[in-house]
């Protein structure tokens, strides 16, 4: 067993080596400008990103032209939602999202409503769906977009995504979805899910970092986006710049991948997921799963250990990797703002340490992980004060505690 | 974020872990922080009533690996101190000896102010002044 064990495949993952290889002649011979047209180098870059798009549309039930290529998850995020925002500016000026999607997200709503536009925030519910209701109730005559994501990037929960698509669809909204954590993780169907738009990245399902695309539905409805950097009018102008070839042939293998070994790299993750969870509910007391289990990906564990600080306990698995929603292991010092829309108190959040179980995981790791982790918690907890009163019947949210 | 040695040792071998007889007369607890901040430490002092020496000392800590080492440094200091000696030891003592980052300085300020609180405690039942500064109390229930 290699040291240290990753299991952090939700903030990336480690590229296949059969996608490395589909790559590798795109860096040597095969280096031509996918936008040279009149000569062999350009021809054989070009098939290689014609093949890609292909193998991305496949995955997703889509058409291979409804494909754009990006630089990653956060560009796709700001095209769709920005681009939807300008070219769809006389219909409306009202956008639709939920509290807990990523920052690429959220941020590009905070932009736009310093630009005027009008943002409703979904609250999500205690296990981290939105509701329906809710969301029929926020769109207007005015809404143009809705923006939910597929999975959460630290809670693994899968939002109703057709349901969501069939309320926009029936209201003529359209319907952006990040999706980056759920493409190549479990199926995905544009169609049968209603999205309009997707977001997608390469290094979250074992491709290279630097690439990713963008779903543009073409018909019914067909989605237009105002590009939001100019240049030489590439793919299909909604985004200029030259195509990055390696790249692209290297997120198109990995879809293919995914594609062919998705039903036994579900059960993989599920399994081993399924196996830390059952050794760690069995030997700890006060441990708690944050999200739905039912409606969640089959990799994903995030779990909070109460009376034990989330840093403490990275530090006592060091040979682990691994992500806390701690505050003390962020750069803002404020505990996961995902977590707290669970409606979790900041002492959970402080708690909780996010799992992401990958194709490359092994049972030998995840038994390793969660006997170290146990150990851990027990001899955190017999530093606890917060576990001490707990054990002794002191409600802690009855004390007045001394702040500063 | 990488750690101290000191900090490493400490969170793995920590000193003084436990808990006095909050009831005796002769034991001051001092309580600080709050779960949802992510830090809370519990430090308390046993004083021996002839020699008004700090014979024990004990902690336990909710917070990261710093604030764990923090408190149980404290209580190694405190360890054959006068109480008055006691009140001297500051926070940029603690930041010093275990190396602190600049953002994990409020541990060791939490650490300063557990030890006040604990001696303040202990002059409380002492029927005596306190002279700490009365900037933190014992929780309700402890």
């Amino acid at each position: 067993m290699k040291s240290p064990i990753y299991l952090d495949n939700h903030a990336t993952t480690r590229t296949d080596p059969r996608v490395l290889e589909a790559m590798l002649p795109y860096f040597t011979e095969n280096f031509g400008n996918a936008a040279s047209r009149n000569h062999e180098f350009g021809w054989t870059a070009e098939q290689g990103v014609e093949n890609a798009r292909k193998q991305i549309a496949s995955l997703i039930g889509a058409n291979a032209k409804e494909i754009i290529f990006t630089s990653g998850a956060t560009e796709s995020d700001n095209l769709a939602i920005k681009g939807v925002a300008e070219m769809y500016a006389e219909k409306g000026n009202h956008i639709i999202t939920a509290a807990t999607e990523h920052k690429a997200v959220l941020d590009t709503c905070k932009k736009l409503e310093k630009n005027g536009y009008r943002v409703t925030y979904l609250p999500v519910k205690g296990d981290g769906l939105i509701d329906l209701d809710m969301l029929k109730e926020s769109i207007t005559d005015k809404t143009i977009l809705v923006s939910i994501m597929y999975a959460n990037n630290e809670i693994g929960v899968i939002q109703p995504i057709a349901e969501i698509g069939k309320i926009c669809r029936e209201r003529g909204v359209l319907f952006h979805t990040d999706a980056v954590q759920a493409i190549g993780k479990v199926p995905v169907d544009v169609n049968r899910d209603n999205i309009d738009i997707a977001s997608i990245t390469a290094h979250k399902l074992y491709g290279p970092k630097g690439v990713g695309a963008l779903y543009v539905r073409r018909r019914n409805p067909r989605v237009q986006l105002t590009a939001q950097m100019d240049g030489g009018g590439h793919e299909r102008g909604m985004r200029s710049g030259t195509l990055n070839v390696p790249g692209i042939v290297g997120l198109g293998e990995a879809c293919a991948i995914a594609q062919r070994e998705m039903q036994q790299e579900m059960e993989h993750s599920r399994t081993l997921r399924d196996r830390l969870r059952a050794k760690l509910e069995g030997a700890l007391d006060e441990v708690y799963v944050n999200g739905s289990l039912e409606h969640r990906l089959p990799g994903n564990l995030n779990i909070s250990f109460a009376y034990v600080e989330g840093e403490s306990l990275l530090m006592g698995i060091n040979d682990v990797a691994v992500s806390s929603g701690s505050a003390c292991t962020s750069a803002t010092l404020e505990p996961s703002y995902v977590l707290k829309a669970l409606g979790l108190g900041d002492d959970i959040a402080h708690s909780s340490i996010r799992f992401g179980i990958g194709r490359f995981n092994t049972q030998e790791e995840i038994d390793y992980v969660a006997d170290k982790l146990i150990d851990v918690v027990r001899k955190l907890r017999e530093l606890s004060p917060l576990y001490e009163m707990f054990k002794e019947g002191i409600d802690l949210s009855t004390v007045q505690w001394a702040h500063d | 974020m990488a750690y101290s040695d000191k900090v490493l040792d400490h969170y793995n071998n920590p000193r003084n872990v436990g808990s006095l007889d909050k009831s005796s007369a002769n034991v001051g607890t001092g309580m600080v922080g709050a779960p949802e901040c992510g830090d809370v430490m519990k430090l308390q002092i046993k004083v021996n009533d002839t020699t008004g020496i700090i014979e024990d000392a004990k902690f336990k800590t909710f917070g990261c690996g710093s604030a764990i080492a923090s408190s149980s440094l404290a209580t190694e200091w405190l360890k054959g101190k006068s109480v008055d000696e006691a009140l001297n030891i500051k926070n940029t003592d603690i930041v010093n000896e275990l190396a602190l980052p600049p953002v994990k300085i409020h541990c060791s300020v939490l650490a300063e102010d557990a030890i006040k609180a604990a001696i303040a405690d202990y002059r409380n039942k002492q029927g005596v002044e306190s002279k700490a500064p009365a900037a933190t109390q014992v929780p309700v229930g402890v």
